[in-house]
């Protein structure tokens, strides 16, 4: 059977972290999991990627299974084609700019790597700095090298965890703009981790509203926050309920 | 100056360190990152030799390198003679007893790699292996040095554990230590002091190479 493009992601578990989780994400999409602290949103993305396992749950990426508990289904995270940019970057950090991103072209031939990576890296406005490591970066160039890296791998999902936090206001809002028009090269679903719900708002096309491991309410961000439907989403948007 | 009681102890420290690089690597990268039941037991049990007196140790691996025991009748069937006051037996002595050595420095060093690193390589599309060459080793190396280091400057200076399973059998189980103690019966002050001293000099580089390298690790990872 055929599965549908797009992401489709269904979690559920008692323990350790109880998780009730069903949401999906389009082609070009991009989709925001908001919630507060300790609401399940990392978790959500890890299990996408293959680095944690739920109880059950099945994840269907770009017409491929990634997991499928009842049919024992569980591609390890490096068979996964993920891009993520974590929360702290993780870049490799004995590697420069370049080596990063060359290391995740494994998939390329040994000899279109290196000019694959150094064009990545210039989409991201660092030329000049491919021989830096990453100690020698700033806080937004890190998060650019990051971003490079998980595109190099020509990821059938884009996940970002809380891309922007560490960085200041001006910074961020250059890279607002970078994803934006990003996003316009890129059809692949695009999941983006936050708990500012304005950046959600200016940035995405859906929203999803997580509680305490559960998906409250999904829709777009104009619908979810003029009208959420419940006290439960209100308090966990921390807006108001009327 | 007793060469070839210095040559045996290089030899014995080259050897026991060829043995212990992988068992080392393997088992301090599987220690650092494998959560399992009986991890601190499993630890426990390799830091052993740090706390046993060398002599009782010695003791333990003459009994079990004897005829009496399985594995000496084992080894003597396979090789034609005993592994006790033999070079193999001797070198078996000093991989075990340098198991926590060249270890625990290589577990500290894998540890010292951030978890999300390692997530963020197999996220990258690195296989297990490639993680080992491309992330884990380059970023370990430090702790593997040392580890390597430590156990061949403890192989060199090691001497109950020698005595009580290798005896003093020139050019086969004679290390230098060994003759240092020998030579001071013999009332020889001269040759122990010149040993004494090659053996300080050298541990002292050692030590050297280790502090250097470990200063390494904080600029690699930091």
């Amino acid at each position: 059977m055929a599965e549908p493009a797009g992401l489709h992601v269904r979690l559920s578990q008692d323990e350790p972290i109880p998780l009730t989780v069903e949401l999906s994400c389009s082609e070009g999409e991009m989709l925001a999991l908001v919630g507060p602290s300790g609401s399940g949103k990392t978790t959500i993305l890890r299990a996408i990627c293959g680095l944690y396992r739920p109880r059950h749950g099945r994840v269907v990426c770009g017409g491929a299974v990634w997991l499928d508990t009842s049919a024992r289904i569980d591609r390890p995270a490096h068979r996964r084609r993920v891009g993520l940019v974590f929360q702290t970057y993780a870049l490799f950090p004995h590697k420069s700019a370049l080596a990063n991103v060359v290391a995740a072209l494994g998939h390329l031939p040994a000899g279109q790597r290196v000019g694959r990576a150094q064009a990545l890296l210039a989409q991201m406005h660092l030329v000049g700095l491919e021989a830096r490591r990453p100690a020698e970066l700033s806080g937004g160039q890190q998060q650019r090298v990051a971003l490079a890296r998980a595109l190099a791998r020509d990821p059938a999902v884009l996940l970002l965890d809380e891309p922007f936090a560490a960085i200041d206001r001006r910074t961020r809002r250059k890279l607002h703009a970078d994803l934006a028009a990003l996003r316009q090269s890129l059809r692949i679903p695009i999941v983006l981790v936050t708990h500012d719900l304005s950046e959600a708002e200016a940035l995405c096309d859906r929203l999803c509203v997580l509680d305490a491991g559960q998906t409250l309410q999904c829709g777009p961000p104009a619908q979810v926050i003029g009208a959420p439907e419940s006290r439960r989403v209100a308090e966990a948007l921390d807006l108001p309920w009327a | 100056m007793e060469w070839s009681a210095l040559a045996l102890s290089l030899r014995l420290g080259a050897f026991t360190v060829l043995i212990l690089l992988p068992l080392g690597i393997l088992a301090g990268r599987a220690l650092a990152f494998a959560r399992f039941r009986g991890k601190a037991l499993v630890e426990a049990l390799l830091a052993m030799p740090l706390v046993l007196p060398p002599t009782v140790l010695g003791y333990y691996l003459l009994v079990a390198f004897g005829a009496g025991a399985p594995l000496g009748r084992l080894w003597q069937a396979l090789v034609g003679h005993s592994l006790l006051f033999s070079f193999s037996g001797l070198l078996a002595a000093s991989v075990l007893v340098n198991v926590p050595f060249a270890i625990q420095p290589m577990q500290r060093g894998f540890e010292a790699i951030g978890a999300d690193v390692r997530e963020a390589a197999a996220c990258s599309g690195l296989s297990p292996w490639r993680v080992l060459w491309a992330i884990d080793l380059p970023l370990a190396w430090p702790g593997i040095v040392t580890g390597a280091v430590l156990a061949f400057a403890h192989t060199l200076g090691e001497f109950g554990v020698v005595l009580m399973v290798g005896g003093n059998i020139p050019g086969e189980t004679r290390t230098i230590a060994v003759a240092i103690y020998d030579r001071v019966e013999a009332f020889d002050d001269h040759g122990a002091g010149a040993m004494s001293a090659l053996l300080l000099l050298i541990s002292l580089a050692a030590l050297a190479i280790v502090y250097a390298v470990s200063r390494r690790i904080g600029r690699v990872n930091g």
